[in-house]
């Protein structure tokens, strides 16, 4: 009996811990729970509303161009958001994902360390900036500026079509782009940071140690490792360039055309329609807007899933570093 | 193809730290010279900086001479670079790169030399050095799974093969076997009898009984203090330094009296 007892001098704390990781177990449980049915609720009532809304839809929903939700016969389709939000936030990846890894690998490889947290500090200021500011900048100072950098594109490249300019006030999904390239810069700069920071020591000095230069330790080894980092970061990026609401809104012209050019103003993107139209709207025109909403929601995660893809695929090649 | 080493009142710092204080030996050619002391004696130290790894480390840096066939690598012209292509080394722990397949990382050190391989060509040196560190029977299969997924001996062979690839002159060894098994270990110790015939081989080494079966000269360091920078105590033939060393502390580590 006192062996017994000695073995489990407190024997009542125990009993409290198991309590505490009852109730800790329950508290769990219990979020993930919440979380499911929060979910799913949504889940329910966008496809009731959105399939409310298509079932009035005189026009074809992925083709027609037009947005014409109240009074008899509404015909609207999301072929020109689909077309508007896929544009932008491409020429924002491209514009900033190249930017954001050069700047990443400045602020790992090149930069002198009492250098490297003051700038690493400013881009994450970058990141605090409220987009409808970024939209009154874009709006405000932007635009009137890239007037002249069109004009030179448009005698330059005009002839591709795609990067014509008629010469209106450059609020194009050009704009839009390259807008929402430096609102995604910060989040894909630290997350690419933080990645290339990363890569193991043993494998630099691998590099280094056969003969490799500065470049050639970051390509042999910084930026295959990193590559899984990179993918994420430009999706976490995308998600907010596909997402972005107020700084759209605030720079673009909205109309329901598809320009061939990218230059010429127009377009739309699924939040900047979301935004500029709901307040207007009726029960009905809320459906709509929901049902472009639920696409956007469902394009999201197909880029999600397609990131996902592409880590898993080298995941092999990315463990077992020491 | 293998180059004799003479260092030359070598002393090394990190940052203001003086790691190691006016060394002066020579490493001769097509043979194994173990470095051996306590931890702290500035043995590996010592080591990287015959490859001017030493300066990697922030604040790392050198004064004196390190002459590869009279020609100093601390000399103003010279290229880190180079030096480095023309002194390999094979770290503590295996560290093939983990993006990489068995044939790229073979490949790899001669990638980075600019020239361009036929495939056919960089197939047979890819062979001629798995052959070489003696892992080729054991991956030919697999020669386009990653090198991460091999056991930590053949982890260290690969990382062998990839040094020997480029053809240095010198193969540094900084404790080569120390996270193997015994088995993994001989397979090294084999090995390394065989590329001695062609390199010249400095091998640091923790383990006495190793330093006594695969070298044929040893340096012994040992540091005066704890914080003091370490010293070169003596270097001779290793069965001299084994069997009757000229200074007494030699003898008192090697037979396990201290250290």
């Amino acid at each position: 009996m006192n062996a017994t007892t000695q073995r489990h001098p407190g024997g009542a704390s125990r009993r409290a811990a198991r309590l505490g990781d009852r109730i800790f177990a329950g508290l769990a449980k219990g979020s993930g729970i919440t979380l499911l049915l929060t979910m799913a609720a949504v889940a329910v009532f966008l496809t009731v509303r959105a399939t409310l809304a298509l079932r009035e839809d005189e026009g074809n929903f992925l083709t027609t161009f037009e947005w014409r939700t109240g009074g008899e016969d509404p015909e609207f389709g999301i072929a020109v958001l689909l077309f508007g939000t896929a544009a932008s936030s491409l020429i924002a990846m491209l514009l900033a994902v190249p930017v954001a890894v050069g700047i990443a690998l400045f602020l790992t490889h090149y930069a002198p360390r009492r250098l490297a947290a003051p700038i690493a500090w400013l881009v994450d200021l970058l990141a605090a900036v409220p987009s409808i500011v970024y939209g009154l900048w874009g709006a405000l100072y932007l635009v009137p500026r890239l007037t002249g950098c069109y004009e030179w594109l448009d005698g330059a490249f005009g002839w591709t079509g795609v990067l014509s300019y008629a010469g209106a006030p450059a609020r194009s999904l050009m704009t839009v782009g390259i807008l929402l390239a430096v609102m995604i810069l910060p989040i894909v700069t630290s997350v690419t940071r933080e990645v290339f920071r990363q890569t193991p020591r043993a494998t630099q000095e691998a590099a280094l140690a056969l003969g490799a230069t500065r470049w050639e330790v970051v390509r042999m080894t910084v930026l295959p490792f990193g590559r899984s980092g990179i993918v994420s970061a430009s999706m976490l990026g995308l998600g907010r360039a596909l997402g972005e609401t107020m700084a759209v809104a605030t720079v673009l012209s909205p109309s329901f055309l598809i320009h061939a050019s990218l230059l010429d103003s127009g377009g739309g993107t699924f939040a900047q329609n979301i935004a500029s139209q709901f307040k207007e709207a009726d029960t009905a025109g809320r459906d709509a807007l929901i049902a472009s909403g639920l696409v956007l929601f469902l394009l999201t995660l197909l880029v999600n899933g397609a990131a996902r893809l592409i880590i898993a695929r080298r995941r092999e090649y990315a463990g077992a570093a020491l | 193809m293998a180059k004799r080493i003479d260092v030359h009142g070598l002393t090394a710092y990190y940052g203001a730290h003086k790691a190691i204080e006016d060394i002066t030996m020579h490493v001769e050619p097509t043979s194994v010279t173990a470095f051996i002391g306590p931890s702290g004696c500035g043995k590996s130290t010592l080591l990287r900086t015959l490859n001017r790894m030493h300066e990697v480390t922030p604040g790392g840096r050198v004064e004196g001479k390190v002459l590869l066939d009279n020609e100093d690598l601390y000399g103003p012209e010279v290229d880190p670079v180079a030096v480095r292509r023309t002194v390999g080394m094979v770290f503590q722990r295996p560290n093939p790169f983990p993006t990489m397949s068995i044939y790229d990382n073979v490949a790899a050190g001669l990638r980075l030399n600019g020239i361009r391989y036929r495939k056919s060509e960089l197939d047979d040196i890819v062979e001629r050095n798995l052959r070489g560190a003696n892992l080729w029977h054991e991956v030919k299969d697999r020669l386009n799974r990653p090198g991460s997924g091999l056991s930590g001996g053949q982890q260290q062979r690969l990382c062998i093969a990839r040094a020997i690839a480029v053809e240095p002159e010198v193969l540094l060894m900084d404790e080569p076997c120390s996270a193997l098994d015994p088995i993994s270990t001989l397979a090294i110790e084999d090995l390394i009898d065989k590329l001695k015939t062609r390199y010249t081989i400095v091998i640091v080494t923790h383990n006495m009984q190793q330093a006594a079966r695969v070298s044929d000269r040893t340096a012994f360091f040992n540091l005066p203090a704890v914080g003091r920078p370490g010293r070169l105590i003596e270097v001779d033939a290793t069965e001299k330094i084994f069997s009757n060393p000229s200074v007494p502390d030699t003898e008192d580590y090697i037979s396990g009296r201290f250290g």
